[in-house]
């Protein structure tokens, strides 16, 4: 790692091991997620991909390591900087966990209540852009969560993400559920805004054809480490039984084939 | 562009002589700083086209570009042109992405008359109230229905299910029912023996101790406590069965849900509330037997010989009989509000609340009428 591509990189992980009780999901995993781009992590059920990422936010203690957050530590930082972080990430979990006593505007209006002092008429127009950055219409600000699909509790959920124009948007499976229409399109939603709003994404997925339509480099979880990272087309290198099982398998190449053609 | 905290906030300078307003923007147009530079582009006449200098700003996001976007919806709806110059190609996409996404209002709704909405409402409820005790009344059919034909049909009855409901509503309610009865019966003693000594009548303590727990508190209050304790918990268990599609999947695999969930609870409180009263009315006469004892110095061989020989079995009965109903209207109240659940948390929150209100209502109301019945043919 050089010392320029250094200042680029907007979350490091050292050494982190995550344990319950005697059960240890990552040993001596590290990470790097450089500056506006798409990451997604891929791993099998049960290798902690939803909790690498709910250690990073800060949901859960790793036992051991070092986290790193915009040049941050967080387990070291005061209450001040660990706040000020906060409004720079963005968290989507995976069905949205929008409050489901307020209407979808009224979510999105959350985190721009704690922000910045504004009228009220501004903080309404800001979420309703942000909804229909999102994808909705614009009659979807005034359900409730429970009145909506899954798919558009998913989009509710990334609006809310995006409320303050954080630097960083974590994602926890974004297409899973989804049909395969509405997961391409919030794959490309997803590459859009992550182009416009010079975002980092962290995303866990599945899901191959969202590996392959958006993300610029691939993190595979396995043996409680990341084991390699890289490019789709490094991935297919990776000589490693799990890999290869999974970016050689019929579903692999079915995305692959889909996304060659849509490039050619 | 690596963001900085604590922002600098935007810088606004206006020129708006000459046939064009001129705004020279600096500084960082976020989110921080969005209401002055909205109040700001909001001072802007619309009645000349308008030219923002973008040059000198570090960084913008959403918020900023909102305000500019804001700005030129105004000026094209009034037939004027913006301007924007010395934008990066970064600003460029993201005011394009903004534009593209600028939200717009459905049609408003059509205008709604208060008066007319209230008077919809209250016939709502009022038709809403009407069906649910139709529903009730289905209920209490399908129970009896699917009780009988098991009857018919034994294999087809849950025993173990009852067994493990009976635990549930009777057993493991035993402590607390006690417990109520006997501080009940203590205030009545104590309560009673105040009042009585002014004529110097104490010994009339017993019967009313008596008649009262006996008649009426013994059952009306366990009642109560069981509709607080088993409604609720016949709502949420039905409840969250039916939030995860359990229910319907009993459907499919042709269970009959009314069988193996309504049945066995329905009629474990049938059987365990009396039972449950009798308790009560023995823990209640204990209560008062030992006040009174304490209190006025009535002894507990005084205390029986009294209660024997003023107190009728007959108010026994009067009260006991009133337990199976109580019971059915719990069960079905309870199992009713159970299948209710919509797919959501709240629903099974809302519905398990409104089970518990509406099963202790129904019991008191139900009480009501069982003494105007009394009073009538006059026991």
């Amino acid at each position: 790692m050089t010392g320029a591509a250094d200042s680029d990189v907007v979350i490091r992980l050292r050494g982190i091991r995550n344990q319950f009780g005697p059960n240890v999901v990552h040993d001596a995993l590290d990470l790097d997620v450089h500056r506006g781009e798409v990451l997604g992590v891929v791993g099998g059920s049960g290798t902690g991909k939803s909790v690498l990422l709910r250690t990073i936010v800060g949901l859960q203690h790793p036992v051991a390591g070092r986290i790193e957050v915009l040049s941050i530590d967080i387990a070291r930082a005061d209450d001040s900087a660990r706040q000020a972080l906060r409004m720079r990430w963005g968290v989507m979990f995976q069905d949205g966990a929008l409050f489901s006593s307020l209407t979808v505007r009224e979510n999105v209006e959350v985190p721009l209540r704690g922000a910045a002092r504004l009228a009220p008429a501004t903080r309404r127009a800001l979420a309703d852009l942000k909804i229909s950055m999102s994808g909705l219409p614009w009659s979807a600000g005034d359900k409730y969560p429970a009145e909506l699909s899954g798919g558009m509790r998913k989009r509710a959920g990334l609006a809310r993400a995006l409320a303050l124009d954080p630097d960083i948007v974590f994602l926890d499976e974004p297409t899973a559920g989804l049909d395969p229409i509405g997961a391409s399109q919030f794959d490309q939603l997803i590459r859009d805004l992550s182009d416009s709003l010079g975002l980092t994404v962290f995303m866990v997925t599945h899901d191959l054809d969202s590996l392959q339509a958006c993300c610029d480099r691939i993190a595979v979880l396995a043996e409680k480490k990341v084991l390699v990272t890289g490019t789709m087309e490094q991935m297919l290198e990776v000589d490693h039984p799990w890999v290869h099982e999974y970016f050689h398998g019929p579903r692999a190449r079915a995305a692959l084939a889909a996304g060659a053609g849509q490039k050619g | 562009m690596a963001r900085q905290f604590p922002q600098e906030p935007p810088e606004i300078t206006l020129a708006s002589e000459g046939p064009d307003s001129r705004v020279t923007l600096g500084g960082a147009l976020t989110l921080a700083g969005v209401a002055r530079l909205r109040a700001a582009l909001d001072g802007l006449p619309a009645d000349r086209p308008a030219r923002l200098d973008l040059a000198r700003t570090s960084r913008m996001d959403t918020a900023g570009a909102w305000a500019i976007c804001a700005l030129r919806a105004r000026l094209e709806a009034a037939g004027q042109d913006l301007t924007l110059t010395g934008t990066t190609p970064e600003q460029d996409k993201l005011l394009a992405t903004v534009r593209d996404a600028w939200p717009v209002p459905d049609a408003a709704p059509p205008p709604r008359h208060a008066i007319a909405d209230r008077l919809e409402t209250l016939g709502r409820a009022v038709t809403g109230g009407g069906r649910t005790m139709l529903e009730l009344t289905g209920y209490l059919g399908i129970f009896l229905l699917r009780l009988f034909s098991s009857i018919l049909r034994p294999r087809r009855f849950r025993l173990t299910a009852l067994v493990h409901h009976c635990e549930d509503v009777g057993l493991r309610a035993v402590p607390i029912v006690a417990l109520m009865a006997f501080l009940i019966g203590v205030v009545l003693a104590f309560q009673g023996a105040v009042q009585l000594r002014q004529f110097g009548a104490e010994v009339f303590v017993v019967d009313l101790i008596a008649i009262s727990i006996l008649r009426e508190l013994g059952i009306l209050l366990t009642a109560i406590i069981v509709a607080g304790r088993t409604a609720s918990a016949f709502t949420a268990a039905i409840g969250s069965m039916k939030m995860r599609e359990e229910v319907d999947a009993m459907r499919t695999l042709g269970i009959d849900p009314a069988l193996a969930l309504i049945v066995p609870r329905v009629l474990a409180l049938l059987l365990m509330l009396p039972i449950l009263g009798l308790i009560a009315n023995a823990a209640g006469l204990l209560g008062g037997a030992i006040m009174s004892w304490l209190e006025l110095g009535i002894s507990p061989a005084l205390f029986r010989t009294r209660l024997i020989a003023n107190t009728d079995v007959s108010h026994v009965l009067v009260g006991m009989i009133k337990a199976p109903v109580f019971a059915l209207i719990i069960g079905i109240i309870g199992c009713h509000a159970g299948m209710q659940v919509r797919g959501n948390a709240e629903s099974l929150g809302m519905m398990t609340s409104r089970a518990v209100v509406a099963a202790i209502f129904a019991v008191i109301v139900a009480d009501a009428l069982f003494s105007i019945f009394f009073a009538e043919i006059g026991i």
